[in-house]
């Protein structure tokens, strides 16, 4: 967007305004101002809709302070929704390019847009779309898998999704004032340090992903509070479904992993900000330290994303296989082994480096360890199909895509973590292939997946079933042609991240690719109608507490489930306890008490939007804005602890009532 | 929060004054090797203060915060243990693959390395051009 | 979040009896909070670790450490655990006027380190020996820095705890709320613990 011939430390420097000009604002680049113009009439309309219904007032109490998990992972469902048509979008865009320009032809990105591209693509498929979606599956999911009313800090749990949002919106903004980093996503030191990248787009990326990062530790910590604290008398570690176990592991990774983040993202702001010089090529800094420590998180990162997902198709697999899953407690320690060992391999992202043979060698043959506790999942999802009644609806149609398309993606990452394969393949687009074949194969479709199959616990009726084959046909379809040809092509020696190439010989496995993605696009567009065709159709779509005749305590709720989740609390004997009470022909009893509920609060949303100024300042070096942003976070935060009214009880009446609508409806 | 839970988690002033005692021997002993300037291998007084250190932060963990097997049905000393896992990784970790590439890029004696060359470098004459330095080109 | 439930499911679930009473999540939740903040620092000391040796032609820990001074910073946060102690056994007894005084004591304590290294960081910088000299420098700043801006603030949380107990007493959110509070205080302390070991004293060997 921005013009190179900004200098920060020429340009002015106001002490109102910092150092944001009229420069900064991108009114000559046409295709942001068109993109800029789409998102204000679209809010607009949005907004005037609102108003028009009345719905600012349910809004504000029903789901923005609301504490209930379910809303709370619906909410990241609809961010994480929101963010993924932005990074797809980079995603054409690259696409698109690089279809074009080959043999001398530019294509219509300039190299400092494309860099900006393919950077926001990254941060913001990782940070605000993967994150995003697991973190709400695991909010929506784990809490009714485990017996409990909500989770255990129900207000650090809505705190953590604005904070979330907070890092989303800094992303987005910097596309309409100034930049974004331009420096891939993982902003190594040099080129991310402020010699040569003085502008502000990297350091819009550092307070977004500090930003969001807060929330994301605290949710960890909830989570795994929760699972310690609120489970279902009775219900032992042992006796937990599946995708509980994987959510512990999932959470203890990012309350271990994250703070290395946040401390290395920190030392990378102080090189920035007041000239220290940790990474620095003069006067002592390193920047091979940056990633070294960034990997030490990055690589439990992937897991992070991947465990949870693995939950997911584990519940898909033995619900629609109709039998319990196959080697139950081997899959809980192969997630546990790679809890581990996923701590163990960070180096295998830079064998290049420089490390002698005996590191490189001891990081290689950690990697391909930690193939074989996921080798151990894919035959128990294998396992579990097995002389099963498999029913082939939308979930279970995802279920076997993953395991197919994750086990190729996880075999070219065993190819990779051979240091002398590595040395060829190494930044080239062999490694594009491989990540997205494990995160587009692993998380994507198992968000899908797990849309599809808890999407009428949540609302109360199914998703329509020829949309949500005609959307995965598509997805499955455009995936391998999008990234096939990356493997190729990688192959061939085309390195990542370049916005245009010599050799025309290429040119047509990234029009193969570009194809792809328009194969793509039609499934998201087709997943997204069948949404809307479902809402629409909701009366016919209407299902029970339990459409797919399942196993774990999620579905003995009401669905949609009442805020407080069970009537009664529910006392676990063992595995699958769900089952055993529907074998038993359960019923709830018709005797309520009185049920123990939290408030809903504020303070979560106004310390999220303090902490977004705080970061917007802070990248723009208005001062005494951030200053007084930083105060209203500590007086918001303060303030908030001297609230001693946080809880409630639901009558019995009431409780009654409700359910008795439950059990009508 | 069960009267339990609480006898656990406040200790008694017995195990509050045992613990000030412990760990004040266990401060004053290492300040007083090195303030007296004793003569003896660097290494092994080295060695002597972090493993004093290590045994003053067990002496904190058990009668300051009163972490044992017992409380919350073991989750805090299981959290502990798997933090220092994690905190040993990361520290003996990073001095390995650090050191390891240090050594094996820049053959150069020990104080060029760490720095002392590179002052008053500016970026444009930086390390790029050594071998194994194209760092700018790493991972995914 | 504790619900009092009598219920006989299906028939086969053990009646009744049920206080199905949760323990407060509170104390676990910050323990884990608190390794997770371990961690910070455990980046932070791998930072020293790796580029505590790149002195850059500037000055080294034998030329900028000085043992005593750290031996009186030690102390005044070693008694201000202990003061912190205290404060908790007098709470866990009822004591409310005790209890406040207690934690006042311990906040004198604290506020004298947060001086001591107030003063020892300008010192510092004021000789040219700054956090932008040297990665040494960078490093020992960052991680030092960062313990402080810890302690500080636990004093403002400590302030602000002593105001709710003269408001509400020892009732069972602020018995709670001491508890975290003596967690992270003492925290601190065994951080520090690495701080006088690993980033001075073996360096003025």
């Amino acid at each position: 967007m921005a013009n190179d011939a900004i200098n920060p430390y020429l340009g002015p420097v106001s002490p109102i305004f910092g150092r944001l000009t009229w420069d900064w604002i991108p009114y000559h680049e046409p295709i942001l101002i068109g993109t800029f113009a789409g998102v204000a009439l679209g809010g607009l309309v949005v907004l005037a809709l609102m108003t028009k219904f009345r719905l600012w007032g349910p809004l504000w109490r029903d789901w923005v302070t609301t504490v209930d998990h379910k809303k709370i992972g619906i909410m990241y469902m609809v961010l994480g929704f929101i963010m993924f048509v932005r990074g797809f979008a980079d995603a054409i865009m690259m696409r698109a390019q690089q279809a074009l320009a080959a043999g001398g032809a530019e294509g219509y990105l300039p190299p400092h847009h494309f860099d900006q591209v393919f950077t926001a693509h990254g941060v913001i498929m990782i940070f605000f779309v993967a994150m995003a979606f697991i973190t709400g599956i695991m909010n929506f999911v784990m809490p009714t898998q485990i017996g409990a009313r909500d989770v255990a800090f129900p207000f650090l749990n809505n705190f953590s999704f604005w904070m979330t949002v907070a890092g989303a919106l800094l992303v987005n903004i910097s596309l309409f004032i100034g930049e974004f980093a331009r420096v891939g996503w993982l902003a190594f030191p040099p080129l991310s340090g402020k010699d040569f990248s003085p502008g502000p787009g990297v350091d819009y990326y550092i307070w977004a992903l500090q930003i969001a990062g807060v929330g994301t530790t605290l949710s960890g910590i909830n989570m795994i509070t929760t699972i310690f604290k609120m489970r279902a008398p009775g219900m032992k570690l042992f006796d937990m479904p599946v995708f509980t176990w994987t959510t512990l592991c999932a959470n203890f990774l990012i309350v271990a992993a994250f703070p290395v983040l946040t401390a290395t993202l920190a030392l990378l702001t102080l090189d920035r900000y007041v000239g220290t010089h940790f990474f620095t090529n003069d006067l002592g800094g390193n920047p091979m330290m940056y990633i070294n420590l960034i990997w030490i998180w990055g690589h439990p990162e992937v897991y992070i994303l991947i465990l949870p997902i693995f939950g997911v198709f584990a519940e898909i697999a033995q619900t629609f296989s109709g039998k319990p899953l196959f080697g139950y407690k081997t899959m809980v320690w192969a997630t546990i082994s790679i809890m581990i060992l996923s701590f163990l391999v960070w180096l295998h992202h830079f064998f290049t480096m420089g490390s002698g043979a005996n590191v490189n060698t001891f990081f290689g043959i950690a990697t391909m360890i930690i193939a074989v506790p996921t080798g151990v999942k894919v035959f128990n999802w294998l396992f579990t199909m097995y002389k099963g009644h498999v029913r082939f609806e939308v979930p279970m149609m995802w279920t076997i895509a993953f395991i197919i398309t994750f086990t190729i993606g996880g075999m070219s990452g065993v190819m990779l973590a051979i240091p002398p394969v590595d040395f060829q393949l190494h930044n080239t687009l062999f490694l594009v292939a491989h990540f997205h074949n494990v995160a587009i194969g692993g998380v994507v479709f198992g968000v899908y997946a797990a849309v599809a199959f808890w999407w009428p616990k949540a609302f109360g009726f199914k998703l329509d079933d020829r949309w949500g084959h005609r959307s995965f046909w598509l997805w499955v379809i455009g995936f391998y042609l999008a990234f096939m040809p990356l493997y190729a092509l990688g192959l061939m020696g085309a390195t990542r991240r370049v916005n245009a190439y010599l050799d025309i010989g290429w040119q047509i496995y990234f029009v193969v690719a570009a194809v792809g993605v328009v194969f793509i696009l039609a499934g998201i567009l087709c997943g997204f109608y069948g949404m809307f065709y479902s809402v629409m159709h909701r009366k016919e779509l209407a299902c029970g507490p339990d459409p797919w005749n399942a196993r774990t305590l999620d579905w003995a709720t009401s669905s949609p489930p009442a805020p407080y989740n069970f009537p009664q609390t529910i006392h676990v004997r063992g595995l699958d306890e769900f089952w055993r009470m529907k074998k038993e022909g359960f019923k709830w009893s018709t005797h309520y008490q009185p049920i123990h509920m939290p408030h809903y609060t504020a303070a979560g949303v106004l310390l999220a939007a303090a902490s977004l100024v705080f970061g917007f300042a802070m990248v723009w070096w208005m001062w005494w804005l951030a200053a007084l942003s930083f105060v209203a976070i500590l007086v918001i935060a303060i303030g908030h602890t001297f609230n001693y009214n946080r809880d409630y009880y639901i009558p019995a009446e009431e409780v009654a009532e409700i359910e008795a609508k439950g059990a009508a409806a | 929060m069960s009267d339990h839970s609480n006898a656990h988690s406040h200790g008694t002033m017995n195990q509050l004054m045992t613990g000030f005692a412990m760990a004040v021997v266990l401060t004053l002993v290492p300040f007083a090797l090195v303030m007296s300037g004793v003569e003896m291998d660097r290494t092994l007084l080295i060695g002597i203060i972090m493993g004093l250190g290590g045994v003053q932060v067990i002496v904190h963990l058990v009668y300051f915060l009163h972490v044992n097997s017992k409380v919350e049905q073991g989750w805090t000393l299981t959290a502990t243990i798997f933090a220092v896992v994690i905190l040993g990784i990361v520290l003996a970790g990073s001095l390995w693959v650090m050191h390891n590439m240090n050594a094996n890029m820049l053959p150069m004696d020990h104080d060029a390395l760490m720095g002392g060359q590179g002052i008053g470098l500016s970026p444009e004459v930086d390390h790029s051009n050594m071998p194994g330095m194209d760092h700018s080109t790493t991972g995914n | 979040m504790s619900v009092t439930q009598t219920t006989s499911l299906g028939g086969a679930h053990s009646p009744a009896h049920e206080e199905h009473h949760h323990e407060s999540p509170t104390p676990i939740g910050f323990w884990i909070y608190l390794m997770s903040d371990c961690i910070i620092f455990g980046t932070l000391f791998a930072t020293y670790a790796v580029l505590g040796y790149s002195y850059a032609g500037g000055p080294s820990p034998k030329d900028l450490f000085e043992p005593g001074f750290v031996l009186i910073e030690t102390a005044l946060l070693l008694i201000s655990s202990v003061t912190f102690g205290v404060a908790m056994l007098r709470a866990s007894a009822g004591q409310l006027g005790s209890t406040v005084n207690w934690l006042i004591v311990t906040g004198l304590f604290g506020a004298g380190f947060i001086a001591m290294e107030i003063y020892e960081f300008n010192h510092l910088i004021h000789i040219g020996a700054g956090p932008d000299r040297s990665a040494f420098l960078s490093a020992f700043f960052a991680l030092v820095g960062t313990h402080g801006l810890h302690v500080t603030f636990g004093l403002v949380w400590l302030i602000t705890l002593t105001v709710q107990l003269k408001i509400h007493g020892l009732n069972e959110a602020n018995m709670r709320r001491m508890g975290t509070l003596s967690m992270f205080w003492h925290f601190l302390d065994l951080i520090w613990i690495g701080v006088f070991s690993f980033v001075y004293l073996v360096r003025i060997i």
